[in-house]
């Protein structure tokens, strides 16, 4: 559904981003993930034709962005980071504003902003002036008016920024049911939200590509293993540490903390090796006391590729 | 078309509801009710009822460039300001639409707000004799000088970044057209033949404000209009640039 062939975009002498390139097939959908300043927010620009690219090609459902901007924006609904809300109005006249600006017929826009507002669970909020919402309805809104002219492709640049953990779970609950009906883009620094969302990550740092697939292919390209395991076990069994290394599997390990009571470590393995390091441990004779599969690993799979030279694993 | 027209609908509306467009509409009338009492009404009673309308209309075209600026810095500059202008720039609508649909608006907002004025000259009837053309004539070069403002006043907005800014580069434009005539007149030989006939206010305003219609004076309004929207529109568009 998109093509994006060797994007680049400067402002000024700077390149805001550089020789991108990435395909995304029509249903799926995509996470953006990279630091502030990355480049993520000109790249949705340029796919939602606010912006113009400097050089490479963009094709949207085979129409090019530079060519048919007037085409492509029938298809597209476009959240920026910012929600484009006019505070007077109220959420029902705005959505239904949004509608007619995208062609709506006439007839259909009260079924289209009754859909919106289902989708987003804005319902009971109709009648009320956008500038007397909080937060958390007032990103909804942002959403609705995305979703009102059912676009193919749904941007979303930063749908969760600035909302509280439980906005943020609703906000994620909410993209999930957008699944299916649109191919979608979510660009996001929220690690944990995005790898829930989405089928597959492009990350972007300083304006190229440094990563892209999902969670576990992205681990594989890093060259870790799939997983990060903590242990921790009853005071200070010195002679454990060559057991767990030898567990078929574990490529690391590596003493996080000891103290009097418990010593922990931390095991890089390529496979899901709970089973057998709790064995390894119990049979030495010794107390297990914690043993996790870290949950971060995202994290440290963004921080990875986000510090790495750009040019790295693909 | 229809873009043009809802864009301008709701322009409209956001003009009904804010607070900003009633206190010009008073501040404007208020102004215009005190310049009329002291100069068109003024100590002097002998005089001919078309000279306190051609007053009238001189006084009125001042608070007309005011209130232009005033009415459409808002246009553009702050849907830029609050990020708004992205609903528009992301939906399948033209530049010339937007714009278009912004300048619709605030001229018809400025003709709301100078109808109830029509009570000033009308005023004159009590006392003398009128000749309604030359009202209605007076306020067809209303009309047109503030086209042509609102026009200037867009494209300000549509260049700036705030409302602020907005209003001082429309302001200035202006400000630099009406002095086009002083200028002029102090210049030599054929630049000055120039600069008079661009000038925003005074070889074309004083016609109309006399009741008289010359196509020369109508064809300069429009023609600065279309520029202004013109340049307005392309401003926009290089927007997508940046």
């Amino acid at each position: 559904m998109i093509e994006v062939d060797k994007l680049t975009k400067y402002f000024g002498e700077r390149a805001a981003i550089r020789d991108l390139s990435f395909s995304i097939a029509r249903g799926e959908v995509i996470g953006f993930l990279g630091l502030n300043g990355a480049g993520k927010t000109t790249t949705l620009r340029i796919l939602g034709c606010l912006l113009l690219p400097s050089s490479g090609t963009v094709r949207v459902d085979g129409l090019e962005v530079t060519q048919n901007p007037y085409e492509i924006r029938r298809n597209i609904g476009f959240l920026p980071d910012m929600p484009p809300l006019y505070p007077e109005m109220t959420v029902g006249a705005y959505l239904a504003f949004a509608a007619r600006l995208r062609k709506v017929p006439r007839q259909n826009v009260a079924a289209a902003v009754a859909y919106a507002e289902e989708k987003t669970a804005l319902r009971e909020v109709h009648g009320e002036v956008i500038g007397e919402l909080s937060h958390g309805f007032r990103q909804r809104v942002g959403v609705a008016q995305a979703i009102v002219h059912k676009p193919a492709l749904l941007i979303l640049d930063e749908p969760s920024a600035g909302l509280d953990p439980a906005q943020i779970v609703e906000m994620r609950n909410m993209l999930r049911g957008l699944r299916g009906a649109h191919t979608v883009l979510i660009s996001s620094h929220f690690l944990t939200e995005i790898s829930q969302t989405c089928d597959r990550l492009l990350v972007i740092q300083a304006g190229e590509l440094v990563g892209q697939g999902s969670e576990d292919e992205l681990a594989m390209a890093m060259g870790r293993g799939s997983s990060l395991i903590e242990v921790e076990v009853k005071g200070q069994p010195n002679d454990l540490a060559a057991g767990l290394a030898a567990i078929p599997g574990v490529a690391k390990t590596r003493v996080v903390s000891t103290s009097e009571s418990a010593t922990t470590w931390e095991l890089t393995a390529n496979r899901d090796v709970r089973a057998q390091v709790a064995r390894t441990v119990v049979t030495a004779g010794h107390d297990l006391l914690r043993l996790e599969q870290n949950e971060r690993r995202l994290e440290s799979i963004f921080m990875n590729l986000t510090q790495a030279s750009p040019g790295g694993p693909q | 078309m229809t873009a043009t027209w809802l864009i301008a609908r709701r322009e409209l509306a956001g003009f009904l509801r804010s607070m900003s467009g009633y206190v010009i509409a008073a501040s404007a009338l208020f102004v215009q009710g005190i310049l009329f009492n002291a100069l068109a009404l003024g100590p002097d009673q002998n005089r001919l009822s078309t000279e306190v309308l051609s007053q009238f209309f001189w006084v009125y075209s001042g608070t007309m460039i005011v209130v232009s600026v005033l009415l459409s810095m808002r246009l553009l500059a702050e849907e830029r300001q609050t990020g708004t202008i992205v609903l528009l720039a992301s939906s399948p609508v033209r530049e010339y639409e937007i714009v278009l649909g912004k300048f619709f608006s605030s001229l018809i907002f400025l003709i709301l707000i100078t109808l109830p004025s029509v009570f000033m000259p009308l005023l004159v009837l009590v006392n003398g004799k009128l000749s309604l053309g030359h009202v209605a004539t007076g306020y067809l070069g209303l009309f047109l000088l503030g086209s042509a403002c609102l026009a200037i006043g867009t494209l300000g907005s549509a260049l700036a970044r705030t409302q602020l800014l907005a209003v001082i580069i429309s302001g200035g434009m202006i400000a630099g057209m009406i002095l086009l005539f002083p200028l002029g007149s102090l210049t030599e030989r054929p630049l000055n033949d120039i600069m008079l006939a661009m000038g925003l206010w005074h070889r074309h305003f004083p016609p109309f404000q006399s009741g008289l219609i010359n196509l020369r004076d109508v064809v300069y309004y429009v023609a600065v209009t279309y520029f202004a929207l013109f340049i307005a529109i392309r401003a926009l568009e290089a927007r997508r640039w940046r």
